[in-house]
């Protein structure tokens, strides 16, 4: 059941990428073949199979149908693995000023971790954090690279699996 | 970091000559009078003065610091846009003697309509300055001093001339004697290592004063310039922190629940505001630096960041997207009477009050573009001084005649640099200061 769901997910994921290819490049291209092999629980089994990062549109903190998809995914994963810790990361592209970015990413972060907790992960497992336009993930100056920097990245801080 | 002793050494060596400066009005060979000769920059584009400023003379083994002082003074003078330093190379009259009246039948065959002579001794490792100002047309002399101080002050005193110079031909104060705090910027973009760097207004003297390895923001003056106001993300957990700039010991301006972020000083020097995060909300306070009473200005579910006091303490300006989107408000010092100035198309962010309390400059944003501009504090007569593909944060040099700002530049090698704009729009320039550099914070007025 749970494979099936997954696979379900993993497709739509990859339409999904179809429709926006720019934002889902980053996480489907570097480990396309190690998700096999991750570690269930790992960190990698999170980034790759799961997914570790939402998208916003411009200037905008609303998590889309396809966020809160990852988002759910991310809550079962962590449900699973109870150990597990997380912070959140807001992020902004460059194309706003530098003090208005870093309220707007902290508002992205609020809105992951508020939808983590409510898919039932405890807020204690949950910090959150506000970059800002500090850490870009694309580096180019146009949509494609914008859309890959306005997001939210659960980042694992403790418990996952090494072995 | 390993320059630390130094650097320090070199501030209290700053900040003494303040003291051992010895001032004196020097009695003219014809007697101060009324510029005549005057720069009217009340108007729009402005005609540059034709100034001369003849090579210092050296006396006791002042080569050196004699020609360090006269370039300064041509430097500054020709950057602010209101005077053209004519090039010596086509000076007819050498002078020899400070106490000699100038011809100035030469001078005037130049086009020169100041001329600046000066001297420089070195008298057992102290410097002695003297200079004159002269207007050419009614061969009066306009202004004269003398100073006295360390040689490593060359630079310094010639800023110091510089101020006086300007001052007596627009009727403003300068701005030359000043600092700029900024965040300079290493490595890739999505790297960036932040550093907070000082130097002198001109590029000169650039001193780091964090060691790179927290990510640092927003550095700000307080009034007595020696103290600034920052965000740092330190280990983790992005905080306001204030700095001794002389001691360089730092320390986190409060602990609180969540992010504080945006901060300045109050002009009294007594208080910071700043952004606190809650949630999804960002809301201005006031933190009084003497109880540490923190006191709540806004409560409005949307985010207010990015305050600045107007220059009597009375009012606050800052940024909202309260009403859907940024734009500039301006309330109470208390957080009452809380109105929207902005209405033009686009989104207007970062403002700051001009020290005259004239206007209040910020970013605007619109149509992909990034500007600087000005409006007046009740949003009327809004002015864009620079357009382009993105320009942020203004701040004003002491005189609220120039605002210096970053600009960056597109592409994945690209990054931010400083650059100055006069307030009618004209006389852009970038800030020779190497590398990448943002956050631009101009010092008050040293002396």
């Amino acid at each position: 059941m749970n494979m099936n769901r997954r696979k379900i997910f993993t497709t739509a994921a990859a339409l999904a990428c179809v429709a926006a290819l720019a934002a889902c490049s980053k996480k489907s291209t570097p480990n396309l073949e190690a998700g096999n092999t991750a570690i269930p629980g790992s960190e990698q089994d999170f980034t790759v199979n799961v997914g570790d990062r939402v998208f916003f549109a411009e200037d905008q903190s609303t998590l889309s149908p396809e966020a809160q998809e990852t988002l759910r995914r991310q809550a079962q994963w962590l449900q699973k693995y109870a150990a597990v810790t997380v912070q959140v990361e807001g992020h902004a592209d460059e194309r706003g000023t530098r003090e208005y970015n870093i309220a707007l990413s902290a508002r992205r972060a609020t809105a992951a971790r508020e939808f983590l907790i409510a898919q039932g992960v405890a807020a204690s497992r949950i910090s959150s954090i506000a970059y800002g336009k500090e850490r870009p993930a694309a580096l180019c100056d146009a949509e494609q690279c914008w859309s890959q920097n306005r997001r939210a990245v659960t980042v694992i801080t403790g418990g996952a699996k090494t072995s | 970091m390993h320059n630390a002793q130094p650097m320090i050494s070199i501030f209290f060596r700053l900040r003494s000559i303040a003291l051992a400066l010895a001032v004196l009005a020097i009695a003219g060979l014809s007697g101060a009078a009324q510029a005549q000769t005057e720069i009217d920059i009340t108007g729009g584009r402005i005609d540059p003065l034709p100034i001369a400023i003849a090579p210092f003379l050296a006396g006791g083994g002042a080569e050196e610091p004699a020609s360090t002082i006269s370039t300064v003074i041509a430097n500054d003078l020709g950057r602010s846009g209101y005077f053209a330093p004519i090039d010596p190379q086509t000076f007819i009259e050498q002078i020899t003697s400070f106490e000699q009246m100038p011809g100035f039948a030469s001078w005037r065959q130049i086009q020169a309509k100041a001329l600046v002579t000066g001297q420089v001794f070195d008298e057992g490792g102290k410097l002695r300055v003297e200079f004159r100002l002269w207007d050419v047309n009614t061969a009066q002399q306009l202004a004269a001093q003398q100073f006295t101080a360390s040689p490593k002050n060359a630079r310094r005193i010639g800023h110091m001339i510089a101020d006086i110079i300007y001052k007596a031909m627009t009727g403003i104060d300068g701005y030359f004697d000043t600092r700029v705090v900024f965040v300079s910027e290493q490595g890739p973009k999505d790297k960036r290592i932040k550093t907070l760097v000082i130097m002198d207004q001109d590029g000169f003297n650039v001193r780091p004063l964090s060691d790179g390895s927290d990510l640092v923001l927003t550095p700000r003056f307080s009034p007595s310039t020696n103290e600034i106001t920052y965000m740092s993300f330190g280990k983790g957990d992005p905080r306001v922190y204030l700095m001794n700039i002389d001691t360089r010991q730092r320390e986190i301006v409060g602990e609180f629940p969540n992010m504080s972020f945006a901060p300045r000083f109050s002009p009294d020097g007594q208080r910071v505001i700043m952004s606190l995060q809650d949630g999804g909300n960002a809301n201005i306070f006031e933190l009084d630096l003497r109880s540490r009473q923190l006191r709540q200005l806004t409560n409005v579910p949307a985010i207010n960041t990015a305050p600045s006091y107007s220059p009597d303490g009375s009012q606050i300006t800052f940024e909202s997207d309260r009403g859907g989107t940024q734009q500039i408000y301006v309330m109470g010092a208390d957080g009452s009477n809380q109105n929207r100035i902005s209405f033009g198309d686009g989104r207007y962010s970062t403002p700051v009050w001009s020290p005259d309390g004239s206007y209040i400059a910020f970013t605007k944003q619109g149509g992909g573009k990034f500007a600087i501009g000005v409006m007046k504090p009740d949003g009327s007569g809004e002015r864009i001084l620079t357009e382009g593909y993105h320009n942020e944060g203004p701040t004003w040099a002491p005189n609220s005649r120039v605002i210096m700002f970053f600009r960056d530049t597109q592409g994945e090698s690209g990054g931010p640099q400083l650059w100055s704009v006069d307030i009618t729009g004209y006389n852009e320039q970038r800030v020779p200061v190497e590398g990448f550099g943002s956050d631009p914070a101009w010092s008050p007025k040293l002396n």
